[in-house]
This record gives structure tokens, sequence and C-alpha cells, in this order.
């Protein structure tokens, strides 16, 4: 860039030579050269300088640097494992069982905000007044409280005033089947008969033929005109088809149901208060976010696309879905990229109520019981920003496929 | 109508001018364009009344006619009303504030404060009186500010254990904004250096700070940062974190300053180097006023969040604002009152956050208008 720096040579000789050192400095690309050597030099330096303190520090301790631990019993328990995991099982398990329960909330979270939002993004641009403003305050003061309050709100919702065992006997359920209770949700769970085989291989070949259907009638709808009601189709389809199944091989799935025993209900499936707090806070605060990038990618999509798109008489749904909300995309899936990060770095958080994610196992408690802060501590990050990597690359895959494809 | 009106005739061009048919103006127009256009329209007309009919009244009794505001404990209050029990908060009100700062010495908190803004103040507006002058304040407000609120040098010194409340949440977010933005415009302008190892190592920080939560670095803050350090030396908890959070909100408002960067015409760097600017000389006279400008918005949304996230040091045992309300739940006079505590912390940040928001929201029109120009 400073190219003035750098006088012509005949200009040089007649003032005199400089020393070599100089006339390296005052030229551009060694310059760069020089500066970069010294950049990464001065790093180097640096992490060496830090190395070297960690060392020392260590060795005062008298601790050491290995990952031994992970093979070492844990002595803890949790309190929602989707693995196998008793307090015998290793330090690594321990952790395995963590990283599931981030991913759990995490991706029960992307989905739920991911609802959410686009909902109300559209409804924030909804003609209706009313509807349009109430969303609007949602969407205000949702973003604007910090997440940690919004979990701590709802924990604190769902732990006080969510009624007892006994009481939600009484009324907090839905058909004598759910139960909200104070411990929990307890819904009924399933319990898989040996043919039930024969109803997900349904689902399966439902779904298959649901994708190749979609090809096959956008084909015919570009040979011929015809448009097909596709969505109508395979909707029928994935539901009639393993419902067929489940007929035929004479109804393979047992419930179990959830039953009052002494003080808390026994049996079926438990959502757990805490990742009930953590899931419903994570996808409203995220949801908020959404909203937000939903109405600006759709207000982002010119007027003209939807005045062309009534003139040629496609109703406003369509043009919503097949006009509108693919041109959107484009504008939304960036932005919608770092939220999904965000939610799931902020499900880190999950340490404030007691979910047993990764931060409160490995970075928590084995951390406190083997005094291990260094081991412990990178494991998380390399997790974070392995998640983080995932995601953002997953999500440049789709950005790519729906970019805009130019001549 | 009456049919005198209809039958009438006029002569071309003497018709009077009459307003707009009843349908088509006024309050029973704007009803009917905004809430009952079409059938889906009134069915959600209906379903958002009905919602706000379940939710606001109930909400209104418990948040204001039923609440008590001034009790002496819980079972006062209880027996005062059966809504929100604001006495608590009442009493709290300083602790959320301040913390344990000491009392007589609190003028000190409010005077920094304040301060805050008159440095600010030559920062945001351009026709700020003396701008020049002003500057140099703004330039040594946090070593004042510093002083102000540890002390020493004639002050009585406080203990940075002793800060808490709003004070710690203000402390955290303004010192993270204030010395992240320069580290910031470090790595955005190494991130978009000719230079490819520096270019690696500032894409390398940047992604590696945006990719981790903020409560992995403030563990790495309380439990791990000593170890770097020489033997021997440790420093104050508060300061680790201030460290922390400022890394942290630079590798954000790295990413800020280079979409400001990134905004400025390829002809401004040319004409610069045309100019026979340096490379220094062209980013401070000619690209970064122009990048900064355009990022205030960003910086100021990046603040918003970073204030947001300054209730994480809760986890790490600092007590800011949302950890004295928690704290404060464990007195046995007024078990149970978690949703006054937290729904007013709440409220506080809501009307900070929101007042900002608007305020870039205000910057950016501003700033929109100003290139059309």
């Amino acid at each position: 860039m400073a190219s003035i720096d750098t006088p012509s040579p005949s200009a040089r000789s007649g003032s005199g030579e400089r020393n070599i050192l100089a006339r390296l400095w005052y030229e551009k690309e060694t310059r760069g050269v020089i500066l970069q050597i010294l950049t990464v030099v001065l790093l180097f330096a640096f992490i060496a300088y830090i190395t070297l303190n960690a060392i020392a520090n260590l060795a005062l301790l008298g601790k050491t640097f290995s990952f031994d631990f992970l093979s070492e019993p844990s002595h803890y328990d949790i309190n929602q494992t989707l693995i196998e995991y008793t307090s015998k099982s290793t330090h690594f398990r321990a952790g395995l069982v963590g990283i599931l329960n981030t991913l759990l909330v995490a991706i029960c979270g992307i989905i739920l905000a991911t609802i959410l939002g686009f909902i109300l993004g559209v409804l924030r641009l909804s003609p209706n007044w009313l509807v349009s403003k109430m969303v609007y305050c949602f969407v205000e003061f949702t973003r604007n409280v910090p997440v940690l309050l919004h979990i701590l709100l709802i924990h604190g919702f769902v732990v006080h005033m969510l009624p007892k065992p006994r009481a939600a006997q009484e009324w907090a359920n839905l058909a004598d089947l759910v139960f909200f209770t104070n411990r929990g949700v307890f819904a009924p769970m399933p319990l898989l008969g040996d043919r039930f085989s024969w109803v997900a291989t349904a689902f399966l070949v439902a779904v298959v033929g649901s994708f190749i259907f979609a090809r096959w009638a956008k084909k015919h709808q570009a040979a011929t005109g015809q448009h097909l009601p596709v969505v109508l189709i395979n909707l029928g389809a994935i539901a009639a088809l393993p419902a067929l199944a489940y007929l035929l091989a004479g109804s393979p799935v047992g419930w179990d149901i959830p039953a009052l025993k002494g003080f808390n209900f026994r049996g079926g499936f438990v959502i757990r208060p805490e990742f009930l707090a953590l899931w419903l806070a994570l996808s409203l605060y995220t949801s908020a976010f959404i909203a937000e990038i939903v109405r600006a990618g759709i207000e982002a999509v010119s007027k003209g696309q939807w005045e062309a798109s009534s003139a040629l008489g496609v109703s406003r749904g369509r043009t919503l879905s097949l006009i509108i909300i693919p041109q959107a995309m484009r504008v939304i899936v960036p932005p919608l990229t770092s939220q999904y990060l965000n939610l799931t770095k902020n499900s880190s958080l999950a340490i404030a109520i007691g979910y047993m994610d990764i931060v409160a196992t490995v970075g928590g408690i084995t951390l406190m019981q083997t005094g291990k802060e260094m081991e412990t501590m990178i494991i998380v990050i390399l997790f974070y920003l392995g998640v983080s990597l995932f995601i953002s690359a997953i999500m440049n895959w789709y950005n790519n496929r729906i970019k805009l494809v130019e001549r | 109508m009456s049919d005198a009106t209809i039958s009438q005739s006029y002569e071309p061009g003497t018709h009077p001018d009459l307003p707009p048919p009843l349908l088509e103006r006024g309050l029973i127009f704007w009803v009917r364009k905004n809430l009952l256009s079409s059938w889906y329209n009134v069915t959600l007309t209906i379903l958002g009344v009905w919602f706000l009919w379940t939710i606001v009244p109930p909400l209104y009794d418990w948040m204001f006619a039923d609440a008590v505001v001034n009790a002496e404990d819980r079972t006062e209050c209880q027996s005062l009303g059966d809504g929100a029990c604001w006495a608590f908060i009442h009493e709290r009100f300083k602790i959320f504030i301040y913390g344990f700062y000491p009392e007589p010495e609190r003028w000190r908190a409010i005077l920094a404060f304040g301060l805050m803004f008159v440095a600010l103040g030559p920062l945001l507006f351009d026709n700020f009186p003396y701008r020049g002058k002003a500057m140099l304040f703004s330039l040594a407000y946090p070593f004042i500010a510093a002083w102000l609120l540890l002390g020493g040098l004639g002050l009585t010194p406080v203990g940075t254990d002793q800060f808490g409340g709003m004070l710690l949440n203000v402390i955290v977010g303004v010192t993270g904004i204030a010395f992240s933005l320069p580290i910031g415009i470090v790595l955005a302008l190494g991130r978009a250096s000719e230079l490819p190892a520096v270019r690696i190592i500032c894409v390398t920080f940047i992604e590696f700070i945006r990719g981790v939560p903020l409560i992995t670095l403030l563990f790495v803050a309380s439990t791990m940062l000593s170890y770097f350090l020489p033997p021997g030396t440790s420093f104050d908890l508060l300061m680790r974190v201030l460290i922390m959070v400022t890394l942290f909100a630079s590798g954000y408002m790295a990413e800020v300053v280079r979409g400001g960067l990134q905004a400025i015409p390829r002809g401004q760097f040319e004409a610069a180097d045309s100019m026979g600017l340096k490379y220094w000389q062209s980013m401070r006279r000619i690209v970064l006023p122009q990048a900064l400008k355009i990022s205030i918005p960003g910086i100021v949304n990046t603040f918003i969040g970073l204030f947001k996230d300054t209730t994480l040091v809760i986890v790490i045992g600092l007590l800011d604002m949302l950890g004295m309300g928690r704290a404060s739940l464990a007195d046995a006079k007024w078990a149970g009152l978690s949703s006054e505590v937290y729904i007013s912390i709440a409220v506080f940040f809501f009307i900070c956050c929101f007042s900002m928001s608007r305020y870039s929201l205000y910057l950016e029109s501003k700033l929109e208008t100003e290139h059309k120009s």
C-alpha cells in the first residue's frame, strides 16, 4: 500500500546507499514478510511463555497434565441420562451424558424456536393490527431481557406454580394420561412390541415414497402444467401407511401410563422441570430473535413480487410458500445460523438451574472432584468449538444450495 | 342521505366537495381495514382479544391492584393483599443497585455513573461543545472511574468484593465495551489484512471467541487463568472476569467493525493509497472514521448483548443484580418471592436494553438519510 516509501532505484543511487536492513524494510513485499515473521515469533513466544508458566504452576501444586481421570469412576449421579449411567461409571461416560444432554436441549430448542419464530415473524407482518402489535410487544420484551433471567423465571414458574404430584392427579392432567407437576411432565411411554418394526418400515417406505412422488410431480408439472396436491397426498401416505401396518401387525405398541405411587408418579415418560425450563426459555428467547429475522427477510422481498404473483392469480398462501419464502430464505439463513449457534451456546446456562449438560458435568462436578481445571475446560471448549463449526458447516452448505444462481 | 341529495343535479364542475363515505374514513374504516378485513382476520382478532382478556386483567391485578408496597415481611404482605409483594423489592432496592458498596461512599458510584454520560457525549454527538478537549476527558474517564470506585489517593479504598448489584453489571458491561473497541478494531483490520499470517491469527482468535459460550470463558477466568501467570502472581477475580469479558466482546466487536470496513467503497482505499498515505495514516484518517460511523448501531447492539450477558457472572459467584436477587431469596423473612424479584429485574433490563435498542434504530435511520443526501 505504501508505494511512496519505495523510491525508484535511480532516485536512490543519487542519495547514497542505505544499509541492507533499511532497504529490506522499505520494500513492500519484504516488509510484509518481516512483519509476519515478527507476529508469528511474538505469538509463539507468548504461547511458550504461558505454557512454561502453566508447567511451573502445575509442578508447584504437584499436579500433572493428563486425561487419565476420564477412565476413573465418577462417583456422582446425574438426574437425566439418555444412556445408561450410574455413579460407578467413568468420568468419560459422565461427559458423554453431559454432551448428549446439551445436544438434546439444543436440538429440541432449535426446532421449537424455529417454529415459534417463523409463526411470530409472519404474524408480526399480519394485516391485523392487534395481532401485529401483540407480537411486537412479546418480541421486544423477550429479547431485551437476559436469557438467564428467562431460564430462572420459567424454572421458578415450573417448580413453584405447577401443582404437586398428588394435586396434579386432580386437575393438571390431560385425559388422565399426561400430568403437569412440579417434578416434571409425565406422559405415557410407548413400549415397542416385536412387530413394531413393521410400522417403522411402513413409515420409512412412506417417507421415501413421498420424496419420489414429490420429484415426479414436479417433473410432471413442468412437462404438462398439471398441478397435483402433493402435500396432501404425501401427508396422507405418511399417516396412512404406518397406521395400516399398525393394524396388520395387531397393535404392537403398549403404553406405560404414569401412575401416582406415594409422593410421585412412577412409570411413563418424564420431562424433568430443569429440561422443561431450559428448553422453553431458550426457545422463547431465540424465537424472538428469529421472528425479527423472518420479518426482515420477508420485508426484503420486493413488493413487486407480491403484486406480480397476485396479477397472475396466485392465492396469498401459495404466493407466500412458493414465491416469497424461497426468496426470503436467502436473507434469513445467515443470521438464522448465528441464532442457532447462540442457542447452543446459551444452553450452557443450564448450570444455573441444575440441568446436567456438559458444563455442569465435566466443567462442574468432574472439575471439582478431580481438580483438573485445565483438562476439563479444554474438553468443554473443544466440544463447543466442534459444535459451532458443525452447525456453521451445515448452514453454509444449505446456504450455498438456496443461493441465487447467477449467470 | 336523503332523496333530495341524490336526485339533485349539478352543472359540470360545480359539484361540491363531499367527505368520503362513512365506511371509508374514521374509526369504523380503521377497524374494518385493520381488524376485520377477512374471515381469518376476524378469527385472529377474536383470538387476540381473548388472549389479552385472559392475560392482562389478572396480571394487572397481581402487579398493581392487589400488590403491596409497604410491609415488614412476607406474612404481613399476604395479609394486606394477594398480589405481588413489592415491599420486598422496596426494602432491598439499594442492595440491588449498589451491592455491598459501603453506604457513605455510594456518592462515588453515582458520580462515576454520571461522568460516564459526560464522557460518552463527545463520542456520540458531533456537535458537542469543545469536542476536542472533551475527547481527552473521555480518554481519561476509565481511569477516573476506576479511581472513584476503587478509592485510594485520598479516597477510602473499597475492595472489589464489595462491588455488586447493578453497579457490577454496569462496570462489567461498560469496561467490556470500552476496552474491546480498540482490540476489536485491531482484530478487524488484521482480518482484512493482506498478510496471511496476521489474517490467520486474527480469524482464529475471532472464531474461537465466537464459538465458545461466555460461561466457559468465565470458568476459565475463575479456575484456570492463574495457571498461565508467572508462579506466585495472582490477581483479583473481578479483574480476571473483566479481562475475559473484554476478550469475549472484542471478538464480536471485530465482526461489527469488519461489517463497517466492508461497507467502505474500494475507491476510498485506493484514493488514500494514491495520495501517498501510509497504511496507518490511511486507516486513521480515511477508512476508520467512515467505517466506525457506520458501525455505531452495531456497537450499540453489541453493548446491549453484552449488558444482558453480564448477568452470567453469577455462575462464578459474583453478585450482580441478578445474583443479589437470588441471594436475597434465601431470606426466611421473605421466603418464596422469586417471581417478584425476577420480574422486577427483568423490567429493569427491559427498560435499559429497549431504550438502547431504540437509540440504535434512531442512529441507523439518521445515518441512512445522511448517506442518501
